[in-house]
């Protein structure tokens, strides 16, 4: 079976393959053109004949839970990332995987970090066929070289849960690793050594799997309050010594970046939502766990308390600043789906205005409206834009993929879209003409802030009306790339090959880009 | 004489520099090794200009390793230009293009509240530190740089003079202490420079010695080389009116307080009482001499309390600004050296009533039943240049002052 098969030239002018792992798949075909048919995927019927009288679901091990579920080769296996780098479940499949023998399996992780690196040995012997998630350090540069063998595919948050909705990909067998549990499986991730706040990556994964096993090292008895995760989805409970390294899973406490160059890029964001009016008292707001973006949300907690406004609600990641918002009065929700830090999950525990949220409900683009859109102001990062607006968060200049997407995508349906970012990261430019890898499309991309001047996307009309008279240094995108070239240099760019070994999908299912193998 | 040498710097943390390692050989061509991480963006452009060097020295034949870490050229070629002097005692110059705005002059009386510090074999604090907009960046040769760093960071010094955009600071070189310090000069002073600090000046004749030498190395002899004498020791304080007098292009006179109280044998405070007379002779010597007085850097770049409370008291004593560690006092700093409120509302009346005064012809400016002295309309029309240059009042506060009298 060859990786991808059928290309054609999408509506963003990108090459992209049609056939992809041998299953179909659509082209991108523009925003808001493509419309989904049929009716949602939907697991078997399980019946309580199968599943023990006192609801003790326990098993001894993983390995034994894993035999139970029936694992066998081109299995498709979910996990979720809420336990971040301090993640010990996710590797601990594949170990007893490769020691059943079983191959060709399908990773499809709702995030992967540098802890996973251990399992391109499983890449390479044929235990994992290819991951469909994200790709970070060097799991991404094993992939960019060709090390996998399917291809990759990398979806947003959103386009994972849509993707498993759409019964476009299919998970044999859940894993959940889960900080608190009961016997029936029943779980959350707000107690225990482990906690990690929210399980709201896992929703998706415990609906419409065949299988799901929940994975914990801190087992109370019935009930497991309160119950993020059900446990009449669950399968199999699995007891182990620790599901992970909590000094990883969350930061004691997140940083604020001290970097002085980036304190002034996120002045400089909350100015521009100051004078153009963006923040507003009831506003929504999102500002990631990045150092810019955490000192993006301090501005805007420092202004709305000037002026006695408060936000109506923040999309986590949560974080202590964003904790400290909603304590302090600024701010009346967070609708959160991850905790960075353990003020965070102080919160999610104790705040009944602290909402455990899943991206089912606030990213997925197949469902009947999600938050994103609701959101005002939304603050994101990117690794590369060009003169269209169009961005990247996936590859580098160098077409090495070292990234995944996120909530990236997810979240460029806000009302306005402000990336913060230095205008060159050690001598590499972030404005080229063409993007490396297309992951959002400029329609949707509405300022960007760097720290030698801020370009409008000129299709926001309103905001550079409003923007007229402004202190702050607004110049044309092609300006600041001017001014980036004039220090750094023009970079060549890389050399490919025409193997794919990745595609980027669209939150519509539909594929926007390919990442081809690099040249040696 | 060693054949190979190593300049710059890399590992763990280094960023937007590199570390070159030379070595001629009597044979065999150039062998080029090139390590980077832009590497596949950048790599063509970085062999070039080194070849190109290595080719304007004559070197036929070496074994180059360059270590990358993102370093922009004129960073390149300072490191590759110090190997190879050092090696072959060339005292040519490599030189890349000067930007036509590293040329330009700074006035005597012009504002120096903020100037920021910078290391000067550091790189990467360079490249960004003009878009915080202190009114002077201070890339340093003296304390900051390591002793055995002092020859590469000349170069490195020379090019970002001529190519990093300060974005209107005063570009300014604090060279190493006289004598020592006047082998700095002909690294700096063909080379856009506008003012030079002399560090631990003790008296006239260092000021004269550093005059003498830009005068026999400078091309353009109308071009202004400012100095500002760093005073950190007791001679220094009761030498402060000599130095400050010692030549017309010296426009300030600082103070360096860790050095000065180590010189005393007392310890550094937050409150500073143990260097008060030094201070206030230091602003007496200032104003009678008619130059700027500034202060010694506030070294907890955390507690920007502390520093505005510091700030409070050096305004007070006539100091009119102050130097920075760190891009964030540099905000604190302008905006507490500053006029306040009272004195922008005072300064604004006087120069409304020296406007009417004007209009009508006449001699004396008068507020209500008080006449008021040249001076002090002279130091009014200040505050508001001041104030307006600080972004304290909008540029039309004429107009708006009369909108509200109406």
């Amino acid at each position: 079976m060859k990786k991808c098969d059928k290309f054609v030239v999408n509506a963003v002018g990108r090459k992209v393959p049609t056939i992809v792992n041998g299953q179909e798949m659509v082209a991108f075909k523009g925003l808001r053109q493509h419309r989904p048919s049929g009716r949602k995927y939907s697991p078997p019927i399980p019946t309580c004949i199968d599943y023990p009288d006192d609801g003790n679901k326990v098993v001894s091990s993983l390995a034994e839970a894993l035999k139970k579920c029936g694992l066998k080769d081109g299995m498709t296996i979910g996990t979720h990332h809420h336990l971040r780098d301090g993640d010990m479940v996710s590797n601990t499949i594949f170990d007893i995987a490769h020691e059943m023998g079983v191959k060709d399996l399908v990773w499809l992780p709702s995030a992967s970090f540098p802890c996973n690196d251990p399992l391109i040995k499983y890449l390479e012997d044929g235990t994992i066929n290819r991951i469909e998630g994200s790709m970070n350090g060097p799991l991404g540069k094993f992939t960019t070289y060709g090390g996998m063998k399917g291809c990759a595919v990398l979806r947003s948050h959103g386009g994972r849960v849509q993707a498993i909705q759409d019964g476009e990909v299919h998970i044999d067998i859940a894993v959940i690793a889960a900080p608190t549990a009961d016997a029936f499986g029943n779980a959350n991730a707000l107690n225990g050594k482990s906690a990690c706040g929210i399980l709201g990556y896992s929703l998706a994964d415990y609906m419409y799997a065949d299988k799901i096993i929940v994975v914990t090292d801190n087992l109370i008895p019935f009930p497991c309050m309160p119950m993020q995760v059900q446990g009449n989805y669950i399968d199999y409970v699995v007891v182990v010594d620790q599901i992970g390294d909590p000094e990883k899973i969350v930061s004691g406490t997140t940083q604020l970046t001290r970097s002085p160059d980036r304190l002034l890029l996120a002045e400089w964001t909350a100015q521009f939502c100051d004078e153009a009016g963006l923040l507003r008292d009831g506003c929504g707001i999102q500002s990631g766990a990045g150092g810019t973006s955490l000192a993006v949300g301090i501005y805007f907690e420092q202004m709305l308390k000037e002026r006695g406004q408060k936000a109506r609600f923040a999309f986590g990641g949560s974080t202590k600043y964003l904790v400290r918002m909603l304590e302090d009065g600024v701010l009346d929700y967070i609708l959160d789906a991850q905790a960075f830090d353990l003020d965070a999950v102080r919160s999610a525990r104790e705040n009944p205005h602290h909402i455990d949220l899943s991206v089912l409900q606030a990213y997925n683009y197949h469902s009947k409206g999600n938050y994103t859109s609701m959101t005002d102001i939304m603050i994101l990062g990117a690794t590369e834009i060009d003169m269209n607006f169009n961005g990247n968060v996936v590859t580098h200049s160098d077409g090495l993929l070292l990234h995944g997407i996120g909530g990236w995508q997810n979240c460029l349906h806000a009302k306005t879209v402000i990336i913060p970012i230095p205008l060159f990261r050690d001598r590499i430019p972030v404005l080229v003409d063409e993007v490396t890898t297309i992951c959002g499309p400029g329609e949707l991309i509405d300022v960007i802030v760097t720290e030698r001047g801020i370009a409008i996307n000129p299709k926001r009309t309103d905001l550079i009306e409003k923007m007229k008279g402004s202190k702050l240094p607004i110049k044309t995108i092609q300006e600041l790339k001017a001014e980036a070239e004039a220090i750094c240099g023009k970079p060549e760019r890389p050399k490919y090959t025409d193997e794919p070994v990745a595609v980027i999908k669209w939150v519509d299912g539909t594929i926007i880009d390919t990442v081809w193998k690099l040249a040696k | 004489m060693s054949k190979i040498v190593s300049i710059g710097n890399k590992g763990k943390g280094i960023r937007s520099d590199c570390a070159v390692t030379l070595e001629i050989t009597e044979s065999g061509g150039i062998s080029l090794q090139l390590e980077s991480k832009v590497k596949v963006l950048y790599g063509k452009q970085i062999e070039k200009l080194a070849l190109d060097i290595l080719a304007f020295y004559s070197v036929k034949n070496a074994k180059l390793i360059i270590e990358d870490s993102g370093a922009l050229p004129l960073v390149t070629a300072a490191r590759l230009e110090a190997a190879i002097r050092k090696l072959t005692g060339s005292d040519k110059e490599y030189l890349l293009p000067v930007l036509p705005q590293n040329q330009s002059q700074t006035a005597h009386e012009r504002n120096r509240i903020s100037r920021l510090y910078l290391p000067g074999n550091s790189p990467a604090l360079m490249i960004n530190a003009g878009i915080h907009h202190p009114d002077g960046m201070i890339l340093d040769l003296e304390d900051a740089v390591a002793p055995d760093k002092k020859y590469e960071a000349s170069f490195l010094v020379r090019n970002a003079l001529r190519g990093i955009d300060f974005y209107g600071a005063e570009r300014m070189v604090r060279i190493n202490q006289i004598p020592r310090g006047l082998d700095d000069l002909p690294f700096i002073v063909n080379h856009g420079v506008n003012l030079i600090l002399v560090p631990k000046c003790e008296g006239a004749e260092q000021i004269n010695q550093v005059n003498k030498r830009i005068s026999e190395i400078i091309d353009d002899k109308k071009r202004n080389i400012w100095l500002m004498p760093i005073i950190e020791s007791a001679v220094g304080v009761m030498k402060a009116y000599e130095i400050a007098t010692a030549a017309p292009n010296v426009v300030a006179l600082a103070i360096g307080l860790e050095d000065f109280t180590a010189d005393m044998g007392v310890q550094r405070s937050l409150e500073g009482n143990e260097s008060l007379m030094a201070r206030n002779l230091l602003t007496l010597a200032c104003k009678s001499a008619g130059i700027q007085a500034i202060d010694s850097v506030f070294s907890d770049v955390d507690d920007i309390e502390g520093l505005v409370n510091t700030i409070k008291v050096s305004k007070s004593l006539g100091f009119v600004g102050m130097g920075c560690i760190h891009p964030r006092q540099i905000k604190p700093i302008h905006e507490n050296y500053g006029p306040d409120e009272a004195e922008i509302t005072k300064a604004k009346k006087i120069v409304l009533a020296f406007d009417d005064a004007t209009a009508k012809g006449l001699g004396v400016v008068s507020l209500g039943s008080k006449m008021i002295d040249p001076p002090v309309v002279k130091r009014a029309l200040r505050t508001i240049d001041l104030a307006l240059s600080l972004g304290k009042i909008p540029t039309d506060w004429k107009e708006q002052m009369l909108i509200e009298k109406a």
